[in-house]
């Protein structure tokens, strides 16, 4: 036991060939894919490139637009995860947020003007909060899997929202199966003027680096680490309120998710409809998990994956190449995530087995 | 009414029967304390095999490739969780994730974006003489195709299996207490390899009944959240293959529902039936899950020893 395994030494002194060696290997899965499904990798692989970073456009206003989004869910996901609350549901939440956030900004938008925007922002994030609360309530009054409930709510939330563009919310002209154009006014204020990066960007990178020092160097934190590493420990040797913090960080998480919906709603797409979110809300566990649950990385995996998705959408325009193939290459990251860790546990031996 | 009424319980057992072969095979990998939440992705590996399949020209071929595309997508998993002892939580969802995404890319990659005039041969309704004869339920269970008689004897294969077999005995007792199936020569890990499998192949020929027995051609993440369903529909039915089958025709009546409802002509948005399932599994979950009780090492990570 004295010596280090040769994988924790692996990984604790050459990050930087574990994280190229990571890189490579998703390059080279990501070609597989693209030769398996016929296209012509070149062309994809040029197409992706520039339409993720070729161009100062390309990065501001396709990939930092399409980071934040993904941040905010990110940071929802990694958040419930470190409290070990598997919340699966953030595309469910963030569509509530960005019902709630429309409802609000069409409402009072019109009198308001952009005053109405704080308001937007704080529904949304509540709206969020409320489609996570039935979960955790579940969980802690039946135990029921949030897994699978948070999923539920996922379909539930893409009912509601086509519901409302179809009722309520429905545009005047009764034509579309979407909500009005918000006003102007409750348009999110743009970061870089001429450009479609809003202050959501800001927004999200606030709310990383407040998550960061909030785990990090708070007794809050402290308690969602622990409950999340060892509820029973939490529980009994420091005395923490086990089910106080879960149902917390779980309605935190769907706030977070909540807020992403508000964000895109007055700062991306400016109505409600049913497919205003292209996944975010799985994105959002490649993202928690290619971070290593850390809120701080959660900038740089989000606009990794947020550049990921913009030079898939460059890919789809130029080489045809479905834009599904993003999901595919998330699996691919998280089975690769996982799969590595488990093989690094592996070689180092455990408590348990050097026992017997 | 009648007419009404057995045209509800033939779309019952119709909609039931993709969710019962699921939820049928997840029981039997629960039973071995596996907890396969890819199960989702593991369906829609079954309808684009059953596409490809059933585009050789026969409804057997489909049926063949679907079961084939079910149990590869259940062997990533196994890969993963059984071998390398990966959290099955996070496994099932990368692998439904990855799933979806892959069958939409091969579908337009191997049908092209015209796949809407795909025509595949499908499965008509089968009538079985003197018992689709018993008024009202009589059509309803035995006036379908030939994959829900299937689904009748996986139904009783299953109970026969776990309760009156030496080798469902060892499943259940890996599901329950590994170290004492170990200490007993059975090897775990092999056990739950066996039962993935074989949830994957349940979950891909539900993918294929999908495809051949309802909906006649393929659609992206057409699967809709059917295998989180079906996991649901396992926890309401007790983990037991007769429960199980009870529980996924109450899913079955709440989707038919809408086919009720819309020919009644009703003022209610469609969205809500469109809804309903989903509801219905949270509710039921809550009820289900608070009673029942699930097999002890149901997820446990930490049994290994091939």
């Amino acid at each position: 036991m004295t010596a280090p395994a040769p994988a924790a030494r692996l990984r604790a002194n050459n990050p930087m060939i574990v994280i190229a060696l990571f890189a490579v290997a998703i390059v080279a899965l990501l070609a597989g894919v693209l030769a398996v499904s016929g296209f012509d990798v070149g062309a994809s692989f040029a197409a992706l490139l520039r339409g993720a970073a070729g161009s100062s456009y390309a990065v501001h206003s396709a990939t930092l637009v399409r980071a934040t989004p993904l941040i905010l869910t990110g940071l929802a996901v990694t958040l419930a995860f470190k409290g070990g609350i598997l919340n699966i549901g953030a595309e469910g939440q963030l569509l509530a947020g960005a019902a709630g956030a429309t409802t609000v900004v069409l409402t009072l938008g019109p009198t308001y003007g952009g005053w109405a925007l704080p308001l937007a922002m704080a529904l949304a994030a509540l709206g969020g909060a409320a489609w996570a609360l039935v979960p955790a309530w579940l969980r802690q009054r039946f135990g029921v899997l949030e897994v699978i409930s948070t999923i539920m709510m996922n379909f539930v939330a893409l009912y509601g929202v086509g519901y409302l563009v179809r009722g309520p919310l429905q545009e005047p002209s009764r034509i579309y199966p979407q909500s009005a154009s918000i006003p102007a006014a409750t348009h999110l204020p743009l970061l870089l003027p001429g450009t479609r990066l809003h202050i959501g960007f800001a927004l999200a990178v606030v709310a990383a680096l407040l998550a960061w020092y909030v785990v990090r160097a708070t007794a809050a934190g402290f308690r969602l680490r622990v409950v999340g590493a060892n509820p029973r420990a939490a529980a009994s040797a420091a005395q923490v309120d086990v089910a106080a913090v879960r149902l917390r960080v779980f309605l935190l998480s769907g706030a977070l998710a909540g807020l992403a919906g508000g964000v895109e709603v007055t700062g991306v797409t400016y109505a409600l409809y049913e497919n205003l979110s292209p996944g975010y809300g799985y994105t959002a566990i490649a993202v928690a998990l290619l971070a290593g649950l850390h809120p701080g990385l959660v900038l740089v995996s989000g606009i990794f994956l947020g550049a990921l998705e913009a030079g898939a959408a460059a890919m789809q325009r130029e080489a045809g190449v479905p834009l599904v193939l993003v999901s595919v290459v998330q699996a691919l990251i998280i089975l690769a995530i996982i799969g590595a860790r488990a093989l690094l546990d592996r070689r180092a031996p455990r408590a348990a087995e050097v026992g017997t | 009414m009648s007419e009404q009424a057995v045209a509800f319980l033939e779309a019952t057992v119709r909609t039931a029967t993709p969710l019962a072969l699921a939820a049928l095979g997840e029981s039997i990998s629960e039973r071995a304390g596996v907890i396969n939440v890819g199960l989702e992705g593991v369906i829609i590996a079954g309808c684009f095999g059953a596409v490809v399949g059933a585009q050789q020209g026969s409804v057997t071929a489909g049926l063949v490739a679907g079961v084939a595309a079910g149990v590869a997508a259940a062997l990533v998993f196994v890969c993963f969780v059984v071998w390398l002892r990966t959290d099955q939580i996070i496994t099932g969802t990368a692998l439904t994730l990855g799933a979806l995404g892959l069958t939409g890319m091969l579908y337009r990659a191997v049908f092209g974006t015209t796949g809407a005039a795909l025509s595949i041969p499908t499965m008509r309704p089968v009538a079985i003489p003197v018992l689709s004869q018993i008024p009202i339920i009589g059509p309803a269970l035995f006036r379908q195709a030939a994959v829900t008689y299937l689904l009748y004897a996986a139904v009783g294969g299953a109970w026969w299996f776990l309760s009156r077999t030496h080798a469902g005995l060892a499943l259940r007792a890996v599901g329950e207490y590994p170290e004492a199936a170990q200490a007993a020569g059975i090897r775990p890990a092999r056990v739950q390899a066996g039962a993935v499998l074989v949830s994957g192949a349940m979950g891909g020929l539900a993918g294929a009944s999908l495809v051949l027995a309802q909906v006649g051609t393929f659609a992206e993440g057409m699967s809709a959240g059917r295998g989180f369903i079906a996991i649901a529909i396992v926890a309401l039915g007790r983990w037991s293959p007769v429960g199980v089958a009870l529980a996924a025709l109450l899913f079955g009546a709440a989707s038919a529902l809408q086919f009720l409802f819309q020919s009644a002509g009703t003022q209610l948005p469609y969205q809500l039936f469109l809804a309903l399932p989903y509801v219905l599994t949270l509710v039921v979950l809550a009820a289900g899950t608070s009673r029942g009780r699930a097999p002890a090492a149901l997820g446990r990570r930490d049994l290994g020893v091939w």
